[in-house]
């Protein structure tokens, strides 16, 4: 059984700078703001579309993208703002595409399940469960035959690796060695169908055995363990030691869409998933460095308030796109 | 939710669940598969269509992984020994994962057995921009109608929905549904914003509806509007315009999209000698290609003018409201249309 942190102890810090620690920490506020603040705006009906949300997972896009470079790629899911985010794309840039305005990342035509941005490594996130892994395999195939040091890390969901998706896209990438890490965001639940329903294996990682590469299930709350491990397997996979399979082991603290009310989730889950909320659980460690006070926290989270605020009465008046866009960008 | 407890005036959601509910218990060998359809505390799949049926149905409502073309595959080797599943995607989009099960086994495995095999398998999808972005909005008919062997209809109103259902339960062949989901009239936190109303009085006796035949919504004299799902109560609000205007036009909910009835097409072709049809998705090699296509070939010598076709612009469906928006065909597009085929 994987170990699953109720605390995270400062031993486990000492090896690292107080910046690299608060950025990690900023970074899974700024996500939890974005998401708190859109699901806001979304109730109060002054935003468009459907969202799906990713409070409670911050943990795991902090502590892979910090792993990875400035110029490796991320391949995302319609869950995929707190992905964005910690690539490095703007609260601007995707209040702006929430708001379908050309000043969005995507100029408004992709939407809450497309963000993406090619020249901050994140292409359009992809809505279809699971498709994202074998376009995962080809953009590192591509780095491979190139010779540029580059890698791509795939986030998806416990619920694509029953589609054939998961299975070819990661066959491919093991049989030719490709510089690829392929995280799954294992928060227990498929829309509303638990996953311990829809699979036999009581580790998803273990399904790495079944392609011949390494895999390793990992605390997904702890944002620390999720860094460590992505350090690892983006090295090995950088190395050409092959691609690697990381579960995360994680829980969305939220509807799987805005418009899902989550009754199926039982109570005594939710509470121990709560209770070890991974922002919480980092904060509270960090609170215990001497350097680092909750009123430095307080600050970080403030500023981030703040940068939204502004942020949403900007995007709310945004130009949106003129109707001859509407034929454009069919093709190169 | 006992069925005797639903009121009289159902929405297509409803009657949807009224249909399965009573083929389910009229025949053991009905039985659903799809995802998230039979979780309790769950939504009843993506639009709430088999909301609560778990309960008396607990071994006959099957929630899978997320496995389209695993799961579509099983539909039809269960319905090949003997069995009728009902099998559904969340979003139409995603009938791209299962078409090779779909196109190239369940349609094809009667003729290649020399008429030995039987198929009866239902499927159902759901289908329109609705502000979700390109991958959740597509209109999926285009790809499925020319499928020898495969029946795909469209239901555009509740007491259409239930007699199609069941009509397509008891056919031994593959039938694919396609809804709208405007149209399904779905509640509380999932109703859609932009809802039609496609409501219908539903009567007590079991009645269903044939899978080959169109349907004359409104009889009128100058000219024949074909549409289906969204498009069709588009059509029906435009015609009540045009009769302001003095144009009176007949419209019809082309309800079966293959094959098409071209003898009720046919009856009011010969009549008003126009055509128009709306279609939501791109024109180019879309279901109205086909359908013009097939009419002038039969009715060429009774038309006063080239059929016309009101359709999506040939791109991807935006995300932007404003894109969508003017991505969908609209009453005034239709309007336009219809006026300029009258003045031909
Ligand atoms: C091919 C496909 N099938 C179904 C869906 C509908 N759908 C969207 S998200 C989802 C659940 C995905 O679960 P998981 O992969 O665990 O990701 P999570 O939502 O938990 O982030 C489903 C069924 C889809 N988008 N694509
Ligand atoms: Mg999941």
């Amino acid at each position: 059984m994987t170990q699953l942190a109720t605390n995270i102890s400062i031993g486990r810090l000492s090896g690292y700078d107080h910046d690299f620690l608060l950025r990690l920490y900023e970074q899974m506020v700024q996500i939890r703001e974005f998401e708190e603040g859109v699901k806001y705006l979304f109730l109060q009906g002054s935003m468009p579309g459907t969202i799906h949300q990713c409070q409670g997972q911050e943990a795991t896009a902090v502590g892979v993208c910090s792993a990875l470079n400035e110029d490796d790629f991320i391949t995302s899911t319609f869950r995929g703002h707190g992905h964005a985010l910690a690539k490095g794309l703007s609260m601007e840039e995707m209040l702006n595409e929430l708001y379908g305005a050309t000043s969005g990342c995507c100029k408004g035509k992709g939407g809450s399940m497309h963000m993406g941005n090619m020249s901050k490594g994140m292409v359009p996130a992809i809505a279809i469960v699971g498709g994202g892994i074998p376009l995962a395999s080809g953009m590192s195939l591509a780095f491979k035959m190139k010779k540029t040091s580059q890698i791509t890390a795939c986030f998806f969901g416990d619920g694509a690796t029953s589609e054939g998706a998961f299975h070819e896209g990661i066959t491919l990438a093991a049989i030719w060695n490709l510089p690829v890490v392929f995280v799954c965001e294992n928060n227990l639940y498929g829309a509303s169908t638990r996953v311990d329903k829809v699979t036999r294996l009581k580790k998803l990682s273990d399904h790495a055995d079944s392609f011949g590469i390494r895999g390793e299930t990992v605390d997904g709350n702890d944002v620390i363990a999720v860094y460590e491990a992505a350090r690892k397997a983006v090295e090995e996979s950088r190395n050409g030691d092959g691609p690697v399979l990381l579960e995360l082991l994680t829980y969305r603290r939220t509807g799987h869409s805005r418009r899902d009310a989550c009754h199926y989730q039982h109570t005594d889950e939710k509470k121990e998933w709560f209770d070890r909320d991974p922002i919480d659980l980092f904060g509270r460690a960090l609170t215990q460095l001497s350097g680092i006070d909750e009123n430095q926290l307080e600050g970080i989270r403030d500023r981030i308030t703040q940068q939204f605020e502004e942020a949403v009465v900007v995007a709310q008046k945004e130009p949106q796109p003129s109707l001859d866009e509407l034929t454009t960008d069919i093709f190169a | 939710m006992a069925v005797a407890e639903i009121t009289k005036r159902l929405s297509i959601a409803e009657s949807l669940r009224q249909a399965i509910t009573e083929e389910m218990r009229r025949d053991p060998t009905v039985f659903c598969m799809g995802e998230d359809i039979g979780v309790p505390g769950g939504w009843g799949g993506a639009f709430t269509v088999t909301l609560g049926l778990e309960e008396e149905f607990a071994d006959r409502l099957l929630d899978t992984p997320i496995a389209e073309l695993g799961f579509f595959g099983a539909g039809i080797g269960a319905a090949m020994m003997g069995m009728r599943p009902i099998v559904d995607v969340q979003y139409g989009d995603f009938l791209f994962l299962p078409m090779d099960q779909i196109v190239n086994n369940a349609a094809k495995m009667r003729y290649m057995s020399g008429g030995t095999v039987k198929v009866p398998l239902v499927m159902r999808a759901p289908i329109g921009a609705t502000g979700r972005g390109s991958q959740h909005a597509q209109s999926m008919e285009r790809y499925f109608i020319g499928v020898p062997g495969l029946k795909v209809v469209a239901v555009s109103n509740a007491y259409d929905a239930k007699g199609i259902l069941k009509s397509a339960v008891r056919d031994d062949n593959p039938v694919l549904i396609f809804e709208h989901k405007l149209l399904y009239g779905s509640k509380g936190a999932r109703a859609e914003s932009g809802a039609v109303d496609a409501t219908s009085e539903i009567p007590d006796e079991d009645y269903t509806v044939p899978l080959d035949k169109a349907a004359v919504c409104r009889e009128g004299s100058q000219v024949t509007i074909l549409s289906w799902l969204l498009m069709h109560h588009y059509s029906m609000s435009a015609a009540e315009s045009l009769a302001n205007e003095g144009i009176d036009a007949e419209v019809i909910d082309v309800r079966s999209l293959s094959p098409f009835d071209y003898e009720t097409i046919g009856a009011s072709v010969r009549k008003t000698g126009r055509v128009v049809i709306v279609e939501e998705g791109p024109k180019t090699g879309g279901v109205s290609a086909e359908l013009a296509a097939g009419i002038m070939e039969r009715f060429s010598e009774n038309m006063l003018a080239p059929v016309h076709r009101v359709a999506s612009p040939d791109v991807p469906v935006p995300f932007t409201p404003v894109l969508e928006d003017a991505y969908r065909p609209d009453p005034p597009r239709i309007l336009e249309a219809v006026r300029k085929i009258i003045q031909h």
